[in-house]
């Protein structure tokens, strides 16, 4: 990394960035007599018309559909407070949480999920504060043992790269299973943790280089000529 | 408002040679507390803020809520040995009317709207004070919350004017803030020029003030560069 | 988490790829703050602390009216944590201060029957004001490297007709002495030196030592849970041993 690395173009708040005559206000934007302005320090895309800009920091807003890597904080008597890594607890109820019929008055909730659990889980609602987790899906589940890193949320896409690339490099490279929580969150477990973790938060951090999945590609090949 | 036989400016110089219009040396890193969402740390001649922004976050208790947009929170404080005499830890009055006046400078930058119900914390230190401490904190507080990633209409732009020795200036340092004719602390928007701080003390003509906010908002350009440039810099 | 720092720790590996008895980087900035008498910003790693030091014409104490006063405070200002909220010193903040006091004045640093001014009357007041900046762990060693780092580059000021005259100085500040101190962790039946804010969190127990330059131990604490009599014993010759590394730096 000794050459100079090359920066990606980089917007501030107030930056004027588009004009609506021609272009269209997108994620990360606001519009002020016909400007398209960015409301983040961050990266500017264009796609189509749409002018947007990703933030190079924030923490992380829920949305519809999003799977997430959550930590269960306390159980309740209709279900269980979930950390969702946002400004907002999510609430999973049991009827989302088990697929069973429970007769509460019999069975403790704990014996499904207790406080310290960790679930990757997805959002199904949410209104103002109000954030409905489900455990629906086919690949909802308990996660058990393995280590958590939280990255930068607006970076995920990145860590995940085009189609999967990236992440399924790393994966394979370091003969480790990895999931990605929308939300920043990121669980991995198997071989070679403490490198897929360096890996990961070398992307965080660099995020706004050119060139970053050959530098990671390096990385991760040295590693092998390192066990070798 | 103390008086001195000591003349504060002399052929045309202040007492640290600078002219009425010159702003002391600027200095500005971003991302200096890792544990903060967002950082900063802004000097200005020996004047020096650090300010961190934690948040949004959940805010308890829960009565504090409100249910369609964030609540801004900002603490002003100053370090015992920031000073001549020691201070006392902790806020005081002073720290406490200068902590709502930054709120109220900051407030209109951002779209607090996006995050409900949470708070969004921001905390200014001052390690050291040679005047103008409060434009200094504002400074520091807009580039930590544009490197906490909240969304915002515009930077803030922060810098103070006053009188010395009959002549109007900028950015005061301690000695001409204690001896002023006048002390002028003003913040603005930097694209639409709207003033968000504006205080004053002392005794000016109605021209002298309108001069004065005319000269900030034309020096304060200075300033904003500098803030551009230190998030700019967080990325290299 | 914890088994996983846990495990590393089995293999003598630590979350940051440190060895066991290994500082985080240090960082030292003398005279930080021109309007303190004395002044240093420490950073172990991301442990970062600022440290101003103000002295004041002060009362002496009445069994002791011809030596000057020594008082240090801590604040865990809010900008260092998400955990750490605007209010009074809480307990922690108290104890830090306390250690680092304690470390200071039990170890002779400085010499205060140079301090007095007036005897019964006047003496000069030595005020340690200890800044969190950032919290990642060891705020007790940091804090105490700052302060003695401070106390190195203070300088009294002049007096003209019973007032301070700042920013002009009639000499240094006279010291005898420099403690070093040093927080050793067990953990999983490891010992480690400068822990973390992860590891911190999971210590099993925690013993403050505060060593002098000439070997003898000036003050001590137990910060967590119960320690064994040989484990002690352990924990003392490494902190001596370890000071040796830290005494360089200053």
């Amino acid at each position: 990394m000794t050459e100079k690395e090359k920066i990606r173009e980089i917007v501030l708040p107030g930056e004027i960035i588009g004009n609506t005559k021609t272009e269209k206000s997108g994620h990360g934007t606001f519009i002020r007599d016909q400007n398209i302005i960015s409301k983040f320090l961050g990266i500017p895309k264009k796609n189509k018309d749409y002018i947007s800009v990703i933030p190079l920091s924030g923490v992380y807003t829920p949305k519809r559909h999003d799977k997430i890597i959550g930590i269960v904080i306390s159980v309740e008597k209709s279900g269980w407070i979930v950390n969702t890594n946002s400004p907002w607890k999510g609430f999973l109820s049991l009827s989302e949480g088990v697929r069973d019929f429970i007769d509460i008055r019999k069975v403790s909730l704990k014996r499904f999920f207790d406080v310290g659990d960790i679930i990757y889980t997805e959002i199904v609602d949410v209104r103002n504060g109000d954030i409905q987790l489900s455990m629906k899906s086919p690949s909802s589940r308990k996660l058990e043992d393995g280590v958590l890193v939280k990255i930068t949320p607006s970076k995920v896409p990145r860590v995940i790269g085009k189609e999967g690339s990236m992440i399924n490099s790393i994966k394979e490279k370091t003969k480790t299973i990895i999931r990605v929580g929308q939300n920043g969150v990121i669980w991995l477990t198997g071989q070679d943790i403490e490198k897929a973790i360096d890996a990961i938060k070398m992307i965080d951090e660099k995020s706004h280089i050119f060139g970053l999945t050959d530098k990671i590609n390096i990385f991760l090949s040295d590693l092998n000529d390192e066990n070798r | 408002m103390m008086k001195t036989d000591e003349k504060l400016i002399i052929n045309g110089k202040r007492l640290d040679g600078r002219k009425p219009m010159d702003i002391r040396e600027i200095e500005m890193k971003v991302g200096v507390i890792p544990n903060a969402n967002g950082s900063a740390y802004v000097r200005f001649g020996k004047t020096t803020a650090f300010a961190a922004v934690y948040g949004p976050r959940e805010l308890i208790p829960k009565h504090l809520q409100e249910p369609d947009k964030a609540i801004l929170r900002c603490y002003y404080n100053m370090a015992p040995f920031s000073v001549s005499d020691r201070k006392r830890p902790g806020p005081d009055r002073r720290a406490v009317e200068i902590s709502k006046v930054t709120k109220l400078a900051i407030e209109p930058a951002l779209f607090l709207e996006e995050f409900p119900e949470t708070t969004i914390d921001v905390y200014i230190d001052i390690i050291q004070a040679d005047g103008s401490t409060r434009v200094t904190g504002i400074n520091a507080a807009s580039l930590a919350l544009a490197d906490a990633g909240i969304p915002m209409r515009d930077l803030i732009v922060a810098l103070s004017g006053g009188k010395i020795d009959d002549t109007l200036i900028i950015d005061l340092c301690g000695k001409e803030d204690n001896y002023s004719e006048a002390d002028i602390p003003i913040a603005f928007l930097p694209n639409t020029k709207e003033i968000t701080l504006l205080q004053m003390d002392g005794r000016i003509t109605p021209q002298e003030v309108k001069d004065t906010i005319r000269n900030i908002l034309k020096a304060g350009e200075q300033v904003y560069k500098k803030q551009k440039e230190a998030l700019k810099n967080r990325y290299k | 988490m914890k088994e996983y720092i846990l495990n590393l720790l089995e293999k003598n590996k630590r979350i940051d790829n440190r060895k066991l008895d290994e500082f985080r980087k240090i960082e030292i900035q003398k005279d930080f703050i021109q309007r303190a008498e004395g002044s240093a910003r420490v950073k172990f790693g991301s442990t970062d602390v600022i440290v101003g030091v103000k002295l004041e014409i002060s009362e002496p104490f009445p069994d002791t009216p011809d030596s000057g006063i020594l008082r240090t405070d801590a604040e865990f200002t809010p900008i260092a944590s998400e955990d750490f909220f605007p209010g009074p010193p809480n307990e922690n903040a108290i104890e830090l201060a306390r250690i680092v006091d304690r470390g200071i004045r039990e170890s002779e640093t400085i010499d205060l029957e140079k301090l007095c001014l007036e005897k019964g009357e006047k003496v000069w007041g030595v005020c340690i004001d200890i800044r969190i900046i950032n919290h990642d762990g060891n705020l007790i060693d940091a804090s105490a490297l700052a302060a003695l780092i401070a106390l190195t580059t203070t300088k009294i000021p002049k007096i003209k007709d019973d007032e301070i005259i700042r920013e002009e100085y009639s000499g240094k500040l006279p010291l005898k002495h420099k403690p070093i101190t040093i927080s050793i962790g067990k953990i999983g039946g490891k010992f480690i030196i400068d822990p973390c804010l992860q590891e911190e969190n999971l210590l099993d127990s925690i013993l403050t030592v505060s060593v002098r330059e000439d070997g003898k131990i000036c003050a001590m604490q137990k910060r967590k849970n119960s320690l064994k009599v040989e484990e002690i014993n352990k924990i003392i010759d490494l902190a001596v041993n370890k000071s040796k590394e830290l005494r360089k730096l200053i």
